[in-house]
This record gives C-alpha cells, sequence and structure tokens, in this order.
C-alpha cells in the first residue's frame, strides 16, 4: 500500500479546482431543493438563508393538490415510455442491418439518418404541426412520440450501431453453421449479449423525451401536457410561484438521475466509442 | 455464394425506421422549404399563395434577422468556447486519481441530463434581481453595491445566458474528452519524462494532438445542439430585453408562435444553411472513422 501525501502542490492543482468545478456545477441543484422546502415567508424575505431556518413540504403538497401535478407526470411517462419502445423497435433492427449486412445504399441511407440531428427543430416544428393536424393526431400523446422519432431513432441508430460492431460476427455465424437461422442466432446469442447496451440507449431515450420543451408546446393541449410545459405555464398562471416552481423542479429530475446512474456506464462508452477511435 | 441476388432483408429491416423518419423528417422538411416561397399567414388565410422569393428578401432586409444571426454567432462562439475550455479542465481534473473518482464522474454529468426548461427556471430565480442568491452573493463579497436585475436589462442579459449554456455544456465536453485521455498510451508521457519535458510541453505536445479527432467531433455536436436549442434561451428571457438575447432559433421559435409561418420557415432554412457547412465537415469525419 502506497501512503497517502498530502502534498500542498495536490491540495492547489487538484483539490481546490475540483472543488470550485463542483461547486459551480452542483449548487443550482442545491439551491433549487432548498428552495423548494422553505416556507413562503422565507423565501421573499430581504434575508436570503442559504439552509431554512424551518422546512416545509408545502410547496409540494400545493403542487399535487391545487394543481395536479400528477396529470402532467403520467402524460410525460406515456410519453416517454412510449417513445422509448417505438424508437428501440425500430432502431434496432435498422441498426443490426447496418451492423451485419452489406447491401447497396447502404451508406446512403446511413447518411439520411445521421443528417437528422442536423436538422434544426425549428425548421420542422410548423410543418409537423399540419402534419398532425392532417391525421388528426393533434394534442394527442402520439403527435409527441412521433416527433421524439425525429431525434431519437437517428441517436439510437447510432448508438446500436456502434454497439453491435463491436461484437464480432463469428458469435452468430457459429450458431449459423449450427443449423442456427439468422432470427435465432440473433434472439438466443446476439440480444441477450446486447441487452445491456438496449437499457442504456432506451435510458437516453427516455430522457430526451421526458426533458424535451419546443415540441412539446406545440403539440400539446390542457389535457396532453408534459412536465416541462406544465412547469413554464406555472410561470404564466399565477405570478412567479418559486417554491411550487422548484418543487416540481426536483421531482422532475429524480426520474432522470436514477435512470441515468444505472445507464451511465454503458451510455458513456457508446457516446465515446465512435469518436474516439480515429 | 449467394452475392448475385439481391439480399432483401436489410431493406426489410430498415423500412420501419425509413418510413418513419421519411413521414416526420423529409416530408416536413420540403414542406418547409414550400411554405418559404409562399405567403403563409394563419392570419390572413385567404392570402396564402406562391410568392417566389419575397420572404427570401424580407428576410435578408429585415435588421432583426441580421441581428439574431449575430447573436446566434456569438452564442455559439462564446458558449461552445468556453464548454470546451472548461470541459477539457474538468476532464484532466477527472483523470487524475482520487478518491471518490468514480462518483464524482458520475455526478458531474448531472447538467447535461437536466431538461432545458429546469434549466431554464432554476438559472432565472439564481439570477432573480428581488430575492436571487446571485445578488447576495456579490454583495456579501463587496463585488456589487446594489442588486441587479440580471436578465432584465440588456448589458447583463446575454452574458447571464451564456453563462447557463456553459454550465450546461461543461460535463458533454469533459465526458468526451475524458474518454480521449484514457486511450493515450501511458508510454508517451513516459517518454516524454526522460526527455525532460514539462506539463506544458505535455499537455500541447501529446495531450491535445492526441484528443484531435475527438475534439472535433465533441466540437461540431455541440454547435449544432447550441445553435438549435430554444429552451434554455426561451426559459430565461424569451429572447428579450429588447431581442438582446433572441437567437435565430428562438426568433423563429417566437414567429412561429405568431402565426406568420412562410416567414417563420424562409427564417429556420436560412439557419439550416447556415449550419449546413458544420454538418458536413462532421459527416465527412464520421464516414472517415466508419471506414476505417
Amino acid at each position: 500500500m502506497k501512503k497517502e501525501k498530502f502534498k500542498l502542490s495536490r491540495i492547489l492543482v487538484l483539490y481546490i479546482p475540483l472543488a470550485v468545478y463542483f461547486i459551480f456545477l452542483l449548487f443550482p441543484f442545491y439551491w433549487t431543493f432548498v428552495t423548494s422546502i422553505k416556507p413562503e415567508k422565507e423565501l421573499y424575505s430581504s434575508l436570503v438563508t442559504y439552509w431554512p431556518n424551518n422546512t416545509t413540504l408545502a410547496s409540494y403538497k400545493k403542487l399535487f393538490l391545487n394543481f395536479n401535478f400528477l396529470k402532467p407526470m403520467t402524460n410525460s411517462l406515456l410519453v416517454a415510455a412510449v417513445t422509448t419502445i417505438v424508437s428501440l423497435t425500430v432502431s434496432l433492427l435498422a441498426a443490426y442491418a447496418f451492423s451485419r449486412y452489406r447491401f447497396k445504399g447502404r451508406k446512403l441511407f446511413m447518411t439520411l439518418f445521421l443528417t437528422n440531428n442536423m436538422f434544426p427543430t425549428v425548421l420542422l416544428l410548423i410543418p409537423l404541426y399540419a402534419i398532425m393536424r392532417n391525421l388528426g393526431i393533434l394534442y394527442t400523446p402520439m403527435a409527441l412520440v412521433l416527433s421524439y422519432t425525429t431525434f431519437t431513432i437517428p441517436f439510437s441508430i447510432w448508438l446500436l450501431n456502434g454497439y453491435l460492431n463491436a461484437l464480432p460476427r463469428s458469435l452468430e455465424e457459429a450458431a449459423m453453421i449450427d443449423g442456427a437461422s439468422r432470427t435465432q442466432a440473433f434472439l438466443k446469442i446476439i440480444f441477450p449479449i446486447l441487452l445491456p447496451c438496449i437499457v442504456a440507449t432506451g435510458a437516453y431515450v427516455f430522457m430526451t423525451a421526458w426533458n424535451e420543451y419546443t415540441f412539446a408546446v406545440m403539440f400539446t393541449n390542457e389535457a396532453s401536457r408534459t412536465i416541462p410545459v406544465t412547469l413554464k405555464n406555472l410561470i404564466g398562471q399565477l405570478g412567479v410561484e418559486w417554491g411550487m416552481l422548484t418543487a416540481g423542479g426536483i421531482i422532475t429530475i429524480i426520474p432522470v438521475c436514477i435512470m441515468f446512474f444505472f445507464a451511465q456506464k454503458r451510455l458513456t462508452e457508446g457516446l465515446t466509442a465512435g469518436a474516439v477511435k480515429g | 455464394m449467394q452475392r448475385k441476388k439481391i439480399n432483401v432483408w436489410p431493406y426489410l429491416l430498415i423500412s420501419p425506421a425509413l418510413i418513419i423518419i421519411f413521414t416526420v423528417v423529409f416530408v416536413p422538411a420540403v414542406n418547409a422549404i414550400l411554405m418559404s416561397f409562399q405567403n403563409y399567414d394563419l392570419r390572413r388565410p385567404k392570402s396564402i399563395g406562391f410568392i417566389g422569393l419575397d420572404n427570401y428578401l424580407a428576410v435578408l432586409h429585415d435588421p432583426l434577422f441580421w441581428q439574431s444571426l449575430w447573436k446566434t454567432v456569438q452564442w455559439v462562439v462564446l458558449g461552445v468556447g468556453f464548454q470546451f475550455v472548461f470541459g477539457f479542465g474538468l476532464a484532466l481534473l477527472l483523470n487524475k486519481k482520487f478518491f471518490g473518482r468514480g462518483i464524482a464522474r458520475s455526478v458531474s454529468l448531472i447538467p447535461w441530463v437536466t431538461p432545458g426548461v429546469l434549466i431554464g427556471l432554476m438559472w432565472r430565480w439564481i439570477y432573480d434581481g428581488n430575492y436571487g442568491v446571485l445578488n447576495d452573493i456579490l454583495l456579501k463579497f463587496g463585488i456589487i453595491s446594489e442588486k441587479i436585475p440580471f436578465l432584465a436589462q440588456q448589458a447583463t442579459a446575454f452574458p447571464a445566458v451564456i453563462v447557463t449554456i456553459i454550465w450546461q455544456g461543461i460535463p458533454f465536453f469533459a465526458l468526451m474528452i475524458l474518454a480521449g485521455l484514457q486511450g493515450i498510451p501511458g508510454e508517451l508521457y513516459d517518454a516524454a519524462d526522460v526527455d525532460g519535458a514539462n506539463g506544458f510541453q505535455k499537455l500541447f505536445r501529446i495531450t491535445i494532438p492526441s484528443l484531435k479527432n475527438i475534439i472535433f467531433i465533441t466540437t461540431m455536436l455541440r454547435i449544432i445542439w447550441v445553435a438549435n436549442s430554444v429552451d434554455i434561451i426561451f426559459n430565461l428571457t424569451e429572447g428579450g430585453p429588447a431581442y438582446s438575447t433572441q437567437t435565430l432559433s428562438v426568433f423563429v421559435f417566437n414567429k412561429g408562435n405568431s402565426l406568420n409561418l412562410g416567414y417563420a420557415s424562409t427564417m429556420s432554412i436560412m439557419l439550416t444553411l447556415v449550419l449546413l457547412l458544420v454538418a458536413i465537415l462532421y459527416l465527412k469525419n464520421i464516414f472517415k472513422n466508419q471506414e476505417e
């Protein structure tokens, strides 16, 4: 075992800069949390307290009882879950094709999918509104699911393609020599190995759908509103009630954080794999 | 070998994704192009019709367009620039060995997964002119002598939104660069030590050149994302005060809400054209890597 040596230089070049970074990165969350548990009187007093003198869950109660925050939460959950399932299914099929087959137009189709990330959201926003209206799905969760696939499908294909390319072809080829069909080889061999990567990709899709605002504000109404739109609307309705807003913020970010910590390792690998290679 | 006959499987496998993307991306994109040549104002539905390049001429003569374009350039250059610098710094720190490093790496990424609306709200509350904590901190340290309404005055609103986007983007840069750092073989540094190189020489001769590719890809991705982002600015300032924080994306978003769709489409196409250059560079690089 090496003996830990506390050298001054180590404190100066490592611990102090790290502390500054983490205070900057995490303070907004701390402040949001502290605000959400402050009583109203303390919130709007001239004396700013860095930890509340009295803590209260009043803001959370108000959010659920007076504003029925559960409704946007269920809406968000539904949209994010369906987006995840749809995106994963179609992306996995496409990624498998790109990874395991060499076919005419492969490069062209890959370019088609990759360029999607380049289209500004605002370019698609207006025509998509018209298309959703014509399809009769405007203001339904389906409108959001479809518009989210504009960025979740290309991204999932890119990630899954990377994961698949890292698995040697000999894996399935061995099974196919033993008489398994390609489908069987995929389901029995590739799918189980790939599962953690699929989960990580799904977590990423879920998070983006859960967080999205620009499409959601245009394609939802009172009944189908998701959390980000509701949070923004809370400002307009009653001036600004920071206690409730921050409480809503904390509730929004908890599921995202939990998912992220589970998926983080694989997701990081997938995101950086393509870029690091060169 | 079955090389001769065309295998339909790959085409079948990509078709569901292709059909969806065709419907929700390519059809709308073509529609946007068509709309940009029309007088398409939902407030005057009777006068909808093709007007050639009039929208484009109007956009080019719109001082607000040029102002927003200039804001977009500043937003991207300053935003992404500082994200890179501070993200690089954080990656270098997180690459060192210290107690709790694993947790620190995960936790540092939280701003990146936070919803844009929430980022807007959190920082709006921090910047608040009456009860904001930033004013309190600056007053306590004696940096300012009276409270500043950061988001309500032109001089401070733009720097304030820039700080927010930097905060959001540091983690992604740090994540990507950290992955790159872990891929640099340690022997390179050992060899440099033998040759008596100092820290700066190692940074500029070994670290940065090895990370060239990852820095390039990350920067391109961030430029596109930052240029397209609407939710953070919109939830901080809605583009104000007096358009001082209105980038092109926010401008188009505001215009779309005002129902003048032809004009809004024209502007979004101009934005797309500006970003196209970035996109082409990015794609070229991706394919270069794919072929290897």
